[in-house]
């Protein structure tokens, strides 16, 4: 089940950053801008409709999976949540609704309807991953849980979307999301210029691509702090695993860095900030914070996991600010021909770290909830079914999306040729 | 507190109406994949060609469908979709299966460089997953109209009546894809499909005759529901709009073979529905018992009327544009 959401999540990304880059492009296109921008528009958009299909049969393998693997969750909060998974449906639809009349509709449509049904995919793309984060923020911060366990009825439109965790996870993943599609695109196009093909349509992709990259980017580090902030108010263990702040206690630094050791609870090899974390969390440089021994061990999460993933994040994060720099920077010095080398390795690394980013991010939150599935109303052992052969099940679809994603990446490689081609043709 | 009866009937029929979309826009897409299995002769090619240009624009669109029926079912039904999950772990896991590799080789196929057309893989595994999951959709149904204590694994999908149940889904999706495809095609490829389509008649009248003597054996509560008047004559009258479909089929009236074909196959669903009644699935699971709470039946319900308000104009500019004869523009010069 994570190993599907992992990998669904990954295609789902891109249908919330594709549909906005084929639309600037196309739009720019309608514009005058040259054919080279209808070249990468009718590009994006193949490749949109493909990573749209295989997120939307690994979204089909979720909802089944919800029920296979999950059943005593289901049990307990299936009509909550489900009333959240509806709402994403009916987003999904409207973007599998215009996908097909986006793609198939170039040669049936005025350039100008055309372009407007590429405005639904782009906020159906947005809105279903920010209605589907309702349900998660809703396992991290059940709002009306204890009704619900109690064995009373909840509103569940309510428990979902009047929930304050909801709007700060869904901005950040949602952000998160854009910025990973931008830099992926964007490094297919430095690939290909570091390769030698260095055609207007690259230099085009490229830099449409590292607009909403850096704005993307940029936003991360305040959509981060409140996210971080929301975590410390409603989930002080997860924000203690995170930091590895194994005691509480009064002006506790920010780690950056290094690994803890919880049978001694102690971190080796960290940088800190004394006060760091009091501030970060709370405002204050002296706030308390409370730290993992305020409850049991055996509800703490996987502290090094935890730690490392989120060390991880906001590393890639703060790297991913420096290619963005280095790249307008090398534009502005070489006035945007020949871009420097040194730019385009930035960028192409900056696709591998959007990703690691989006996971490590996707790992701290749910690796961070354990031993919850529902934080604080139902423990993740109490909620997998008891079904022998599921070692065997997840192996099986291991392989099914080793091959799947394998296929994607081939046939997306011709993405970045594509446009060449287009071009001798035009 | 109210007991949800009113409520749960009508996300019952929300789910039922759910299926029917799924059956006549995503079946036929199956059935597309059954065409492109069984495709043969001179334009077995142009044959496969023309199933992946009608499924094109509108076969992500009609999956969707399925996702919606699904989380309708756990949302609004959490027990039986709980039995139903559990007791059909491995034709579900398999239908998925299915599900992911057609969806896949179906973009797969039309973005390789072959192309559609010759045998390709993943054009194989494209004609070979749509059928496969089309039968053991159809398994699942039979199981459930079978009977029996659903939520304790038992095998029932494989039981004969399941399996006729199977073969009939088959059947049924081919006859609307063909009938379908016989109004996207012109000249020998449409004549192909006309013969294609009373093929899928014949083997249709062939399962059902199948289907309805395992009925008798195997299934006694749907058995005897089937002899009431009233759903009696819903069996008649699908019968009848059937034999209609098929008539104007060979008498060249592709527009109302269509309608009349998707309207019996609708009317089908929905008295096996009839017949089930009061149960979703008998004996364990009658539809109100089984059913949430009425609060988030409402909420559910109310989320789908405003997505419907959305959904609706969208679906119809969707088919308006690819399938409502609309004229196909001019190629535009950057092509």
């Amino acid at each position: 089940m994570g190993f599907t959401l992992g990998f669904h999540m990954l295609f789902a990304a891109f249908g919330v950053g594709f549909p906005l880059l084929m639309l600037v492009a196309e739009r720019i296109a309608l514009r005058g801008g040259g054919d080279h921008y209808m070249a990468l528009a009718r590009t994006w958009g193949r490749a949109n409709a493909l990573l749209f299909a295989v997120g939307a049969v690994s979204g089909t393998a979720l909802s089944f999976e919800l029920g296979l693997l999950w059943p005593g969750f289901m049990r307990l909060t299936g009509s909550t949540i489900g009333v959240g998974f509806a709402t994403e449906a009916f987003a999904f639809f409207v973007e599998a609704i215009f996908i097909g009349l986006y793609l198939y509709g170039w040669n049936r449509l005025s350039p100008r309807a055309h372009w407007w049904t590429g405005v639904p995919i782009a906020l159906s793309g947005a809105a279903s991953a920010a209605l589907v984060i309702a349900v998660d923020a809703w396992m991290q911060h059940p709002v009306d849980g204890g009704a619900l366990l109690r064995g009373g009825v909840v509103s569940p439109l309510k428990a979902l979307f009047a929930n304050p965790h909801w709007f700060v996870m869904a901005t950040h993943a949602t952000i998160a999301c854009y910025a990973a599609t931008a830099f992926t695109v964007a490094a297919v196009y430095a690939w290909g210029m570091l390769r030698g093909r260095r055609t207007a349509a690259h230099r085009a992709g490229l830099r449409i691509a590292m607009v909403l990259a850096t704005g993307a980017t940029l936003l991360m580090p305040f959509t981060g702090d409140l996210a971080g902030k929301a975590v410390a108010r409603f989930q002080p263990t997860k924000l203690a695993a995170m930091e590895s702040q194994f005691r509480s206690e009064a002006a506790a630094p920010l780690r950056i860095g290094g690994l803890p050791d919880p049978a001694r609870r102690t971190v080796r090899y960290d940088i800190e900030i004394p006060g760091g974390l009091s501030w970060l969390a709370y405002g204050s440089g002296s706030a308390t914070v409370r730290g993992l021994d305020a409850v049991p061990p055996a509800d703490w999460p996987d502290v090094p996991v935890t730690h490392v993933a989120f060390q991880l994040m906001v590393g890639s994060g703060t790297l991913m600010v420096l290619v963005a720099l280095l790249y307008w920077w090398s534009r502005r010095r070489t006035a945007s021909e020949g871009l420097g080398r040194l730019a385009l390795l930035g960028v192409l690394l900056g696709a591998p770290l959007a990703f690691l980013a989006l996971e490590t991010g996707w790992v701290v939150t749910e690796v961070g909830r354990q031993p919850w599935i529902v934080y604080g109303l139902q423990r993740t052992a109490d909620a997998v079914t008891p079904v022998p052969g599921l070692l065997l099940y997840l192996v099986g679809y291991g392989a099914l999306y080793l091959l799947l994603g394998t296929t994607v990446v081939l046939l997306l490689r011709g993405v970045e040729r594509a446009v060449p081609a287009v071009e001798r043709a035009a | 507190m109210t007991p949800p009866t009113a409520w749960a009937d009508l996300a019952w029929l929300t789910a039922l109406a759910a299926l029917t979309a799924y059956l006549l826009l995503g079946g036929a897409d199956f059935g597309g994949g059954v065409w492109d299995l069984l495709a043969t002769g001179e334009d077995a090619q142009a044959q496969r060609r023309a199933v992946a240009e009608a499924m094109g624009p509108v076969w992500e669109a009609n999956h969707v469908w399925l996702i919606f029926l699904l989380i309708l079912l756990f949302t609004a039904f959490p027990p039986f979709f709980h039995a139903l999950v559990t007791d059909l772990y491995v034709p579900l896991n398999l239908i998925l299966l299915g599900i992911i590799l057609r969806g896949a080789a179906f973009v797969f196929r039309s973005r390789a460089p072959a192309g559609v057309g010759p045998r390709s893989t993943w054009g194989a595994v494209f004609g070979a997953a749509s059928t496969l999951a089309l039968l053991l959709l159809g398994a699942a149904v039979g199981a459930v109209t079978k009977g029996g204590p659903l939520g304790v694994p038992q095998r029932s999908w494989l039981s004969p009546v399941a399996l006729a149940t199977g073969l009939f889904a088959v059947a049924a999706a081919a006859y609307l894809s063909a009938v379908y495809l016989t109004l996207e095609t012109r000249g020998t490829l449409q004549a192909t499909f006309r013969r294609r389509a009373r093929w899928a008649a014949l083997a249709l009248a062939l399962a059902g005759s199948l289907e309805l003597a395992l009925l008798h054996a195997e299934a006694l509560r749907f058995w005897s529901r089937l002899a009431s008047p009233g759903i009696l004559g819903v069996a008649l009258l699908t019968v009848a709009l059937g034999a209609a479909s098929y008539a104007c089929l060979t008498a060249h009236r592709d527009a109302l073979a269509r309608g009349l074909g998707a309207a019996a196959v609708g009317l089908l669903l929905w008295g096996w529905a009839a017949a089930q009644w009061p149960y979703i699935a008998y004996p364990g699971f009658p539809v109100r018992a089984a059913a949430a709470p009425s609060l988030p039946l409402r909420e559910t319900l109310l989320v789908a009327v405003l997505g419907l308000v959305v959904l609706v104009p969208s679906l119809w500019l969707l088919f308006h544009v690819f399938k409502g004869g609309a004229p196909r523009r001019t190629p535009r010069p950057s092509r």
